[in-house]
């Protein structure tokens, strides 16, 4: 088992025309992905990769039973499209896209609000990396040989802070169920605690990396979650303990604005829930390791 | 992005909310101009910076006569103003704002933020105006009143007619507030706002309700759509690396150290800095240089980083999962050799190409010193900083 992606995940990918959208999913049909169609309006019929396109997502979806949505698109109609996805039924949905306008996502947000919860797509993303179930496909433009399977999960909202746990744990011969990016942006889809929760229901997942940073509180309502409901341990690291305050650190939602959002806040509130802190990035997988 | 106060105000009044009468001016003979303008007997002399806290740090001046206005223009433009927000290097003057005054009977604190817990737009005001929103949270927390806002129906009257009451505004005033509110979630929705704040929005002894202090911040992302706020950005107020590397699409925060820092990734960025402090160093800034980076992008990050004249030393940490470890090495090697620097450079490079990138980098015949993981990287960089002599031997040797 893994979570969110499987080896016979039906996947659609949106904007698929782009340039960069072709060469991801590319990369995933190489990997195994499961790509089945792609979305592109007013390109409808044409053919990308071997892979059929389609006007809109419920023509796709009625057409070839797509479950997973890579959204690829352009910062303006980015949550416009995932909104289409959520009414088209998709189940799981992953947005790449940087550059959101954060009143759009809110939008989105509420939006999803209208199906019942359990008919309501799972969104990650956006500004992530996106998701992978090692060895079974993987939706985004992570490069994916640096996964190996095995039994750890991984989520964070950095795409290359990812990868460093990733390719330490492989180096240590660890492999991963799935890794998971939530992104980097103030608005996102699913937060730290949803992905746990997966996580703590997966059977083949044993140990839990969370990799955070500064701005939101996202990690503090994990912590909570952690204390409370998990069972399985967790391995966190928090980015920005040199990152001065009030000052936007790359993503949109690096920013310390408010008590509780600053790395060494979290990374103490972290800790009294239990979670054991790595205390810089290189020795992810060797704490990793220290407690299987 | 950031605007000043009297853009702020421009903006709100548009919305329906209460501004004094006020008037720009770039010298001391103009802010004068503009008190006689508008008549009174009392104005205001403000200094528009990017900051708060100006009152304290003498950029507010009452005054009751035409010297008194030329006087204090006179002290504040073409000077750099420090105040807790601006750090010490403080905020240039170059455009003041002259306004009537009005008499006080109370003062409100109003501020719309975004709230990421609710994922929604949020109103926290306080009856304890004039304080910094941090100082009312620490000593009087009881007065601080908060609602939310449903993205799909926006601001209701009746929440902003609770916050009136909850307030204390008297009943006759209700409706002007009822107004105040709506105008400025209104602008914070229609101009993509992430901030709006109103310290203080003060009752007047006549019975008025406006907003003596205005401060908005807008959503990078959304920009695209709202290029009458584009124009409003002012460089003066900007750090000049900053919008520099804005301007070339590098993602750039400087900061006090002496070790500078070229990453891809804001996450491995911030991890970058976090090592090298671990290690006994400072950091002197963050990049990001993000994915795809070509030889060209890694060329500029030099430069751009090199432009801090505090920098003694450069780390360059990459994890390539898009990017190509070997073009990365191609762009150090070729930065290095179209400008030599006498300073020592670090290099890490892993993933995608890393034995090519190494390659490069080794055959090169340049003194760059060489890194396999992110702690050894951040090491070598803070010893080779301190002039550790021994340690620069023993490394070139690997």
């Amino acid at each position: 088992m893994s979570i969110l992606i499987n080896d016979d995940t039906k996947v659609l990918v949106q904007g698929i025309t782009g340039r960069m959208a072709q060469f991801h999913a590319k990369e995933m049909m190489d990997y195994g992905t499961n790509v089945v169609a792609g979305v592109t309006p007013g390109k409808g019929g044409e053919v990308v990769e071997g892979v059929p396109v389609f006007n809109t997502v419920k023509e796709a979806v009625e057409a070839t039973g797509a479950e997973a949505s890579l959204v690829f698109v352009p910062p303006p109609f980015a949550a416009d499209s995932i909104m289409e996805a959520a009414d088209a039924g998709i189940k799981y949905c992953v947005c790449i896209t940087d550059g959101i306008p954060a009143q759009d996502m809110m939008r989105v947000k509420r939006y999803m609000k209208r199906y019942k919860a359990e008919n309501r797509m799972v969104l990650t993303g956006p500004n992530c990396a996106g998701t992978i179930s090692p060895g079974k496909g993987f939706l985004g433009i992570m490069p994916p040989h640096i996964y190996k399977e095995g039994p750890v999960g991984i989520v964070g909202r950095s795409g290359t802070l990812g990868y460093e746990a990733a390719s330490q744990l492989k180096e240590l011969g660890i492999g991963v169920s799935t890794s998971v990016g939530i992104g980097g942006d103030p608005i996102n889809g699913s937060s730290f605690k949803d992905i746990l929760e997966l996580f703590e229901n997966d059977p083949k997942t044993e140990v839990i990396a969370l990799i955070g940073e500064i701005g939101g509180p996202q990690e503090a309502e994990a912590a909570e979650y952690i204390r409370d409901h998990m069972k399985k341990p967790v391995v966190a690291y928090i980015a920005g303990l040199t990152a001065p305050k009030g000052r936007t650190m790359g993503h949109a939602g690096a920013i310390i604005s408010a008590f509780g959002e600053s790395a060494s806040e979290k990374v103490e509130i972290l800790s009294a829930a239990g979670v054991t802190v790595a205390e810089h990035p290189s020795v992810i997988g060797e704490t990793i390791a220290s407690i299987m | 992005m950031d605007i000043h106060e009297y853009q702020a105000k421009e903006i709100l009044k548009d919305f329906g909310v209460t501004v004094p009468a006020g008037g720009l001016a770039y010298s001391p003979e103009q802010a004068a101009y503009r008190a006689r303008e508008m008549g009174g007997d009392k104005w205001i002399v403000k200094a528009q910076v990017h900051a708060g806290g100006r009152g304290k740090a003498g950029g507010v001046k009452v005054c009751s006569n035409d010297v008194e206005i030329q006087e204090a223009a006179a002290s504040m433009l073409g000077k750099k103003l420090v105040t807790h927000q601006t750090g010490p290097e403080g905020k240039g003057v170059y455009r003041l704002y002259v306004e009537a005054g009005v008499p006080i009977d109370r003062e409100i604190y109003l501020g719309f933020v975004l709230d990421r817990t609710s994922q929604r737009i949020m109103i926290v005001a306080s009856s304890e105006g004039g304080m910094d929103i941090e100082e009312i949270s620490e000593t009087k927390p009881e007065s601080i009143v908060r609602a939310t806002i449903d993205p799909a129906v926006g601001l209701v009257e009746f929440q902003a007619r609770e916050i009136a009451f909850k307030l204390g505004i008297e009943p006759a005033l209700t409706q002007h507030m009822v107004r105040t509110l709506m105008g400025c979630f209104r602008a914070f929705r229609d101009r993509d706002a992430t901030m709006v704040e109103i310290n203080p929005l003060v009752v007047t002894t006549d019975n008025r309700v406006i907003a003596l202090d205005a401060k908005m911040t807008f959503d990078d992302n959304a920009l695209f759509r709202h290029p009458q706020i584009s124009e409003l950005r002012d460089k003066s107020q900007e750090d000049p690396r900053e919008s520099h590397a804005a301007d070339r699409g590098l993602s750039y925060v400087g900061l006090d150290g002496n070790i500078g820092c070229i990453v891809n990734g804001a996450g491995l960025a911030m991890a970058t800095m976090d090592t090298i402090k671990l290690s006994g160093g400072e950091p002197a800034n963050f990049l990001d240089i993000g994915g795809g980076a070509t030889p060209e992008r890694v060329g500029k990050a030099f430069r751009l980083v090199r432009s801090d004249a505090k920098v003694e030393a450069i780390l360059v940490n990459i994890f390539a999962g898009i990017n190509r470890c070997d073009w990365v090495a191609e762009g150090v090697v070729q930065a290095l050799r179209d400008e030599p620097i006498d300073i020592p450079v670090i290099v890490r490079l892993s993933g995608t190409n890393v034995e090519e990138g190494q390659k490069i980098l080794a055959e090169s015949g340049l003194p760059i010193i060489r890194a396999s993981t992110l702690k050894e990287a951040a090491d070598r960089a803070v010893s080779a900083w301190k002039g550790d002599k021994a340690n620069k031997v023993e490394v070139k040797a690997v």
